[in-house]
Order: structure tokens, then C-alpha cells, then sequence
């Protein structure tokens, strides 16, 4: 099996993966890598995978209130796990496109 | 056979909507019921003078029943919940109303008890909302007796309700400290969550400017993660401390309660997921939303529930003669920004265009966009007779058509 490079998939200026389908464990964790997190644990992965989920079937992905509400894991521990914007960092680690800013 | 429209809500969007239905049908074809928990109409816009004692509670505050015309019936309870699968609405008091449409307009509520320590020691002594009347009369009282010191503005979340209503009590707070001479014994922080002081970037270029201008200091990105209101202190999420010795905030807002008591209606957050250009809601065809209520990524502001209101009514009128909707609504917003001595700004855009300078309505004025004059000042102060005697009796307002336009208006390079 071959791993997938981050140079293999299209991403944005910012980071985000164009397309959600070229998604793969791999690329998260090295999504993560250059964003500083040296290793994705299991509430890392709770995290992402809600936001995922959550895009994937609604097209939109959570807010941070929301993924504090829903995720299972407090907002706190986000700003923990995903330093300054976790609702942004856990999209780009998760492969969607970046959250709409709020109005 | 007699069909039944029920609002949920009597404020800007659902007063205004009851009435320009009211006067579509005649009271054989169609009956409308408004529900809300009390009898209170605020003009919300005057919240923000009345910490400066520019404007008195009770001037903004007329009963919700005298703003609906004849032949709408009023249920003064708590709503239940809905229950979507069988079109009736469950009121606290018992009754049940059953409904061919359904209009959800019960607004944002604010929740400052999400936020850990807000409501703690401290709340309404020395830490305040101007965004209830009873928080914004407490803050005329501090007012009295501030004498200097860190006077922080805070939002702690978005979405909220006019979005430049903190960086217009800045403005005015600046002024009114300089009237009574201690502007220079107090330092002014507007601490946001954005990554700018407004969510546009045009406006919010011409803002910061006006913040530096002013000298008010502007902390951006900060997550609100907890409040000290006994130490004076704010706390984000990712361990960054503001102090203040009067802490004014903007709570984070939800939808109205009964919305996450009716299942399928609202997201998590209680706003109901709407169509942004029908104002149909996405959880049922004959139930539609406008106002606050919704999830739209336009403001949270009276004009846009005003703009709504005047498309939604008609596209009502579509659904009731079974023909198709009409995809009107543009997400326009029409906001004045007040910004001290007498003077104000007026931004205009929709969900395409952000807010660009120029002039308003039409090339050839008046009113200029995105710089400060007097006559937007003016502007905004006349609305609130237009606000209770045109906008809310359902009257169309001369020149200011519910859809954005172009003309006036100067695109600006955006990386200028």
C-alpha cells in the first residue's frame, strides 16, 4: 500500500483540502504534524471525526459552541487539543473546507 | 374554507408580519394568531443610548397588543413547543393552535449563563449588557458613578444581535467620557472574537480606523472562556487575561427555548434552519422563518427582519394559491452606526456585496455610506417614529426597496 503524501491532495491557500473525498487517516495526521500536534489521540480523533460527520451529512460544519455542546469533548479541552481556533484546525485536520465566518 | 396562520413571536418580524397579512385577507379567508411571553415591545435600537442617559427605558418599551391591528388574535404565554408532524403549537397555558403556515419569529435570546462566571459575583455591579432594558438601565446607574479605570466591551460569541451595536457603545462611550471629562483617566478595550472589529472587511477597515482614531484599544481573537467579575478579570479559552474595572458584554444568544423543545425545528444552537432566499424553513414547507430566528449568514438586525418581512409576506401569498416561491430575498442589511458627537455612518449591503462607500439610496444621496455625518445621526434617530408608525403597521418606506441596490454605490478594490 502507498501513503498519501500532502502533496498529493489539493488544498487552499489556508490549508483546506478542496475536495473532502481525498481525505484519509494519513493526511489528517500529517495535517496535524504541521499544525504543531505531534500526535492525534483518541479525543483528537472524537473531535474531527463529529466535525466530519457533521459536514459530510449537513454541509455545514459546527461551530465551536456547537462542538462544545455536541462533541462530547468541553470547550476548554478544544482550545487544548486544537490551540487558537479549534473549530478551524479540527475542520482542516478532518478535510472539509473552512468554516464560513460568522456574521 | 378558513385558513389559520400562527406567529411565533411579537416583535419586529412577527408584528410586521401579522399585519401586512392582515391586510392581504379578509378575516373569512384567512385568521392570524401572535403568540408571545409577555406584552413588551422593545424598540431594540434604543438599548444602546440608554446607558448614556440619551434615552429613557420606558421611551422605547410600547405594549405588543396596540402594535397589532384589528382582527389578529394575541395569546400572551410561553410557547410549549411545536409539533411539527401534526401542524399545532402547544402553548404553556394549554391551548393548542393548529396552523396551515406556521411563522417562526420568536427572535434570539440572550444566555449569559453559558459563559462560566458571567452571571457570577460581580453581574450588574460591575459587569453589565446593555442588550436588555433592565441591563441597560443598571449601566446608566454605573455610569453615574464611574470615575475611570478599564472600561472593557466584550463579545463573547457569534452570532449576535447587530454586530455593531459593541463597537457603537464604544464609540459613544468614548464621547460620553469625554463630556464628563475623565476620557482621560480611562482606557477603552473592545475584546472580540472575530479577527477583525466587524465580520466585512471594507467596513471593518473604515472602523478600525475610527477605533485608533478614538483611541480605543481593539484585542481581536479572543475566545471568551470564562469571567472573574470579583477580580475584574476576563479569561479566554486559550489562557489570555483582560482586566477591567467595568466590564460591558454581549452574551453569546440562542434561539427561543420552546425551539429546542419542538424537534426537527431547530439547530443545536435553537436558530431554525431557513432557505436563505425563500425564508422557507428547511423543516417543513408550510413553516418559514425570518428575524433573528433563523441561521442565516446575514446580520441579526431589524432591518433584515424588515427587508424579510415585506418578501416573506408575498411569497405566504404564493404558498396559501399553491404557487411556486419566489426566490427574493437577497440577505439586504441597512444599518446606521452611531459613532459619537452628533454623527453616524449607514452601511448597506446583502449577502454578495459587503458594505462599500458611495451614497444612499441613490447616487445622488443623501445619506453618504460607510462616513461619518450628521445626517445619518439624524438618519437614525428619526427611524425609530418610522420604526413604530411605517415598519411595524406593515407600510412600505418610501425609496428603500427590500432588495439591495447597486446604484450609489463604489466598489473598492478588496486588498486596498
Amino acid at each position: 500500500m502507498t501513503t498519501t503524501e500532502l502533496t498529493d491532495v489539493d488544498r487552499d491557500a489556508d490549508g483546506f483540502l478542496r475536495d473532502p473525498q481525498q481525505w484519509n487517516a494519513e493526511i489528517a495526521v500529517q495535517i496535524a504534524h504541521e499544525a504543531g500536534i505531534e500526535e492525534l489521540t483518541p479525543r483528537h480523533w472524537q473531535v474531527v471525526s463529529y466535525m466530519r460527520d457533521t459536514y459530510l451529512a449537513t454541509g455545514e460544519a459546527p461551530s465551536i459552541r456547537t462542538l462544545g455542546k455536541a462533541s462530547g469533548v468541553p470547550i476548554k479541552e478544544l482550545y487544548a487539543l486544537f490551540p487558537k481556533g479549534p473549530a478551524k484546525l479540527a475542520a482542516r485536520i478532518g478535510g472539509i473546507p473552512k468554516p464560513h465566518g460568522c456574521i | 374554507m378558513v385558513k389559520r396562520i400562527v406567529i411565533l413571536g411579537g416583535g419586529t418580524g412577527g408584528t410586521l408580519m401579522a399585519n401586512r397579512l392582515r391586510k392581504t385577507y379578509g378575516q373569512s379567508e384567512v385568521e392570524i394568531a401572535v403568540v408571545d411571553r409577555d406584552d413588551r415591545h422593545v424598540y431594540q435600537p434604543g438599548l444602546l443610548f440608554v446607558p448614556f442617559g440619551l434615552a429613557d427605558v420606558d421611551e422605547i418599551i410600547r405594549p405588543r397588543r396596540r402594535q397589532l391591528a384589528n382582527g389578529i388574535a394575541f395569546h400572551e404565554t410561553e410557547i410549549d413547543h411545536v409539533s411539527l408532524a401534526d401542524d399545532l403549537v402547544h402553548l404553556a397555558d394549554g391551548t393548542v393552535l393548529p396552523y396551515d403556515v406556521l411563522i417562526v419569529a420568536s427572535g434570539a435570546r440572550l444566555a449569559p449563563e453559558e459563559t462560566e462566571g458571567l452571571t457570577g459575583p460581580g453581574w450588574n455591579e460591575r459587569v453589565f449588557t446593555f442588550y436588555t432594558p433592565e441591563g441597560a438601565a443598571a449601566l446608566a446607574e454605573a455610569f453615574t458613578w464611574f470615575e475611570g479605570g478599564r472600561l472593557v466591551v466584550n463579545i463573547v460569541d457569534m452570532p449576535i444581535k447587530c454586530p455593531v451595536a459593541p463597537i457603537e457603545f464604544a464609540f459613544l462611550a468614548d464621547w460620553h467620557l469625554r463630556e464628563r471629562g475623565i476620557r482621560d483617566r480611562t482606557e477603552i478595550v473592545l475584546a472580540t472574537p472575530l479577527d477583525g472589529c466587524f465580520t466585512k472587511p471594507i467596513a471593518s477597515r473604515h472602523l478600525t480606523h475610527l477605533l485608533e482614531e478614538k483611541r480605543i484599544g481593539l484585542e481581536v481573537d479572543f475566545a471568551t472562556g470564562e469571567v472573574e467579575g470579583d477580580r475584574g478579570r476576563l479569561i479566554s479559552y486559550d489562557g489570555r487575561e483582560i482586566a477591567f474595572d467595568l466590564l460591558v458584554t454581549v452574551p453569546v444568544h440562542s434561539g427561543a427555548e420552546y425551539v429546542g423543545r419542538s424537534p426537527g425545528l431547530g439547530d443545536d444552537l435553537g436558530f431554525v434552519p431557513t432557505s436563505p432566499h425563500t425564508l422557507q424553513s428547511l423543516a417543513r414547507p408550510n413553516v418559514f422563518a425570518l428575524g433573528d430566528a433563523t441561521n442565516l449568514p446575514t446580520s441579526k438586525a431589524g432591518s433584515v427582519t424588515h427587508f424579510e418581512g415585506e418578501l416573506l409576506a408575498q411569497n405566504i401569498h404564493r404558498f396559501l394559491a399553491g404557487e411556486p416561491l419566489a426566490e427574493s430575498y437577497d440577505g439586504h442589511a441597512n444599518c446606521f452606526i452611531e459613532t459619537g458627537f452628533g454623527k453616524a455612518l449607514l452601511i448597506d449591503f446583502n449577502y454578495e456585496t459587503e458594505p462599500l462607500p458611495g451614497r444612499f439610496p441613490t447616487a445622488l444621496g443623501p445619506m453618504p455610506l460607510l462616513r461619518e455625518s450628521r445626517l445619518n445621526h439624524l438618519g437614525k434617530l428619526m427611524f425609530q417614529w418610522m420604526y413604530w408608525h411605517m415598519l411595524l403597521p406593515g407600510r412600505d418606506l418610501p425609496g428603500i426597496s427590500p432588495e439591495m441596490r447597486m446604484q450609489g454605490k463604489k466598489p473598492v478594490e478588496t486588498h486596498a
